[in-house]
């Protein structure tokens, strides 16, 4: 297909790979665009539910760039919220079917949560941001990046929540019961929300302390 | 003495610039500082010439709470024997000879003094460490801190959970923001919070507040935990409560004591008398509108409980004036003591869940500091301006 002159790009060339790459530590969406936050401190009481919406924000991001991508010499400039919106509602509203079917219990402890995807920042702004101007391939490598890149931040939220917080891990006890007979109880400040700021914070710092570029120049 | 500088002065060498141990440098300037008086001068900038330095500032405050310790420590004692029941029927006044002053004394130290050992570690370990890494001067400010965390717990606290509270609150309450001089809200009272969320079955409802005996758990409920559920039946009488004999924390039983404190942090210049003045009123205040309304029997508790019940007197002389995390400017100090007396009053008979409101009121006082003296400074440079104008519209 490809004519002289115009060689054709690898799937998986080093500029690919640095688009599922780069969402994951020097283009967080989480610790370093600060996108996404209200899912991060309100999902990540236990791993199992984040994990859940971590995987289901994967699917929706990755998606809806590629059916964006596809469409997007078709979209007029002055209505494409609207169709990004539309394309992201019919993907979620999926995603919501989905999870009620096959892991009812998660998806009620998820309640609203799911729903609010529509809103999430993160999904809309790489539509916006990378779905519109690239083809689907990319734009299916950025949608799979950036939602790891959140998921993964959310996991390690609720990995340290969930095991601080109740001494379980996926609903298993972790801590044994003889540490808690020499008086260890459970911290109940790790199941509120301003702990998983503290958690998340902590990420912040951590990743801007082994990577000095990130630190904000002010 | 002169020995003591000699072998300081020995040992100093690696750890000056270029030493082998110089990345322990900190470390041995904070033991130096310690012990003699430091020999840097300040060169730039105005400066003022006085005795009072950070460390003399200090220990001033802990200074103002040794009776209150000593006292405290004492009433754990006499509350512990009260509820033997081998002592059932006695009074603090009948029970002092029977038991005996120096055992009671030493029943409370034992309870007490572990408290004050683990807060000065955790905390200080902690300081040390972010001192060392970050290659600056260790912080005196951490010596008040240490010593009011202890006092504003319940003294069955297990160690290690003040332990963790207080590493907690020096890294997220103080270091993360810059060290000394830099936290938003007070470390001491972030440190309570920290338990008071975490752990809430260790400080608050019945259990904690009285140290328990052998293995058979014996408590009872501080006045402030039985006004919250409205029962008046066993109150202490007032004088008691005044002179602080009854249950509660190390520190915040003896509302006299507390004044003497805080009278003594006012005449050193230290603490704000503006600020305490004001918590007072506030919740007096707010206490006098509660009893007009007097909806249940805890809107009608007179008001002037409300300042010798629980840690209200406490808050208002060592917490709020906390030079650092308090407004600054002198109508603000005002309106933020005021506020702090209005809310913690307001958090108690309200909201059954917090029945010690004062933790709460000042934190959130803390974060709303700058914003009044924003508004305080504003306000005075449009004043000043409109006065600028008449004078100069008077000329003209």
């Amino acid at each position: 297909m490809s004519k002289a002159g115009k060689t054709r790009e690898p799937l998986f060339s080093a500029k690919n790979m640095k688009l599922l790459s780069n969402p994951l530590s020097k283009e967080n969406p989480i610790t370093i665009q600060v996108l996404g936050i209200c899912s991060a401190l309100a999902v990540t009481v236990q791993v199992k539910p984040a994990l859940v919406l971590a995987i289901a924000v994967v699917a929706v991001i990755a998606i809806a760039n590629v059916l964006t991508s596809l469409l997007r010499k078709m979209i007029a400039p002055r209505i494409r919220i609207i169709v990004q919106l539309v394309i992201i509602a019919m993907l979620v509203i999926m995603v919501d079917q989905i999870l009620k079917a096959f892991v009812y219990d998660v998806s009620k402890q998820l309640s609203v949560f799911v729903g609010l995807i529509i809103t999430n920042c993160i999904v809309m702004g790489r539509l916006e941001a990378f779905g519109m101007g690239n083809p689907p391939w990319k734009s299916f490598l950025d949608g799979i990046g950036n939602g790891v890149g959140y998921g993964v931040i959310l996991v390690i939220v609720a990995f340290f929540r969930e095991l601080f917080g109740s001494g379980t891990l996926m609903g298993y006890q972790i801590i044994p019961e003889s540490v808690y007979d020499f008086g260890y109880e459970n911290n109940g400040l790790m199941i509120l929300p301003p702990m998983a700021l503290i958690v998340v914070g902590v990420i912040i710092w951590v990743q801007r302390h082994r990577d000095k570029e990130l630190i904000d120049k002010s | 003495m002169k020995g003591l500088r000699r072998f300081v002065d020995k040992i100093k060498p690696p750890f000056e610039k270029g030493g082998k141990l110089h990345f322990l440098h900190s470390t041995f300037d904070a033991f130096e500082t310690f012990l003699f008086v430091p020999n840097t001068v300040t060169k730039k900038g105005a400066h003022i010439r006085d005795v009072i330095d950070m460390k003399r500032t200090m220990i001033m405050v802990v200074i103002a709470v040794m009776p209150l310790m000593l006292f405290g420590m004492f009433n754990i004692g006499i509350q512990h024997y009260l509820l033997q029941p081998e002592f059932s029927g006695n009074t603090w006044q009948t029970i002092i000879p029977e038991v005996g002053f120096w055992k009671i004394l030493w029943y409370g130290v034992l309870k007490f003094l572990p408290l004050i050992v683990g807060s000065y570690v955790a905390g200080l370990g902690a300081e040390f460490i972010f001192a060392q890494v970050r290659g600056h001067e260790v912080n005196e400010g951490f010596l008040v801190s240490g010593i009011l965390i202890p006092l504003i717990i319940p003294p069955t606290t297990p160690l290690w959970m003040v332990a963790l509270a207080t590493i907690f609150a020096v890294i997220f309450g103080k270091e993360v923001f810059g060290g000394t001089g830099m936290n938003i809200v007070n470390p001491a009272l972030l440190a309570r919070a920290f338990l008071f969320f975490a752990y809430p079955a260790h400080m608050s409802g019945d259990a904690p507040w009285v140290a328990s005996g052998s293995a058979d758990i014996i408590s009872g409920p501080t006045p402030l935990a039985s006004a919250a559920s409205g029962t008046f039946e066993n109150f202490p009488s007032v004088m008691d409560m005044f002179i602080g004999f009854m249950p509660g924390s190390v520190g915040e039983t003896s509302a006299l004591l507390i004044l003497l404190g805080g009278l003594f942090l006012v005449m050193t210049g230290i603490g704000s008398f503006r600020i305490m003045a004001s918590v007072f009123a506030g919740g007096f205040g707010m206490a006098l509108l509660f009893n007009l309304w007097g909806a249940n029997a805890y809107m009608d508790m007179p008001a002037f409980y409300h300042l010798i019940i629980g840690g209200f007197a406490f808050g208002a002389v060592f917490m709020a004036t906390d030079p650092v995390s308090a407004a600054q400017t002198p109508r603000g100090k005002i309106i933020y003591g005021v506020l702090i007396g209005v809310f913690s009053v307001l958090l108690r008979v309200l909201n059954p869940a917090y029945p010690e409101g004062m933790m709460l009121a000042i934190l959130f006082m803390n974060v709303m500091a700058p914003m009044i003296d924003h508004y305080v400074l504003a306000g005075n440079i449009k004043r000043r301006q409109k006065r600028l104008k008449t004078i100069k519209t008077e000329e003209v």
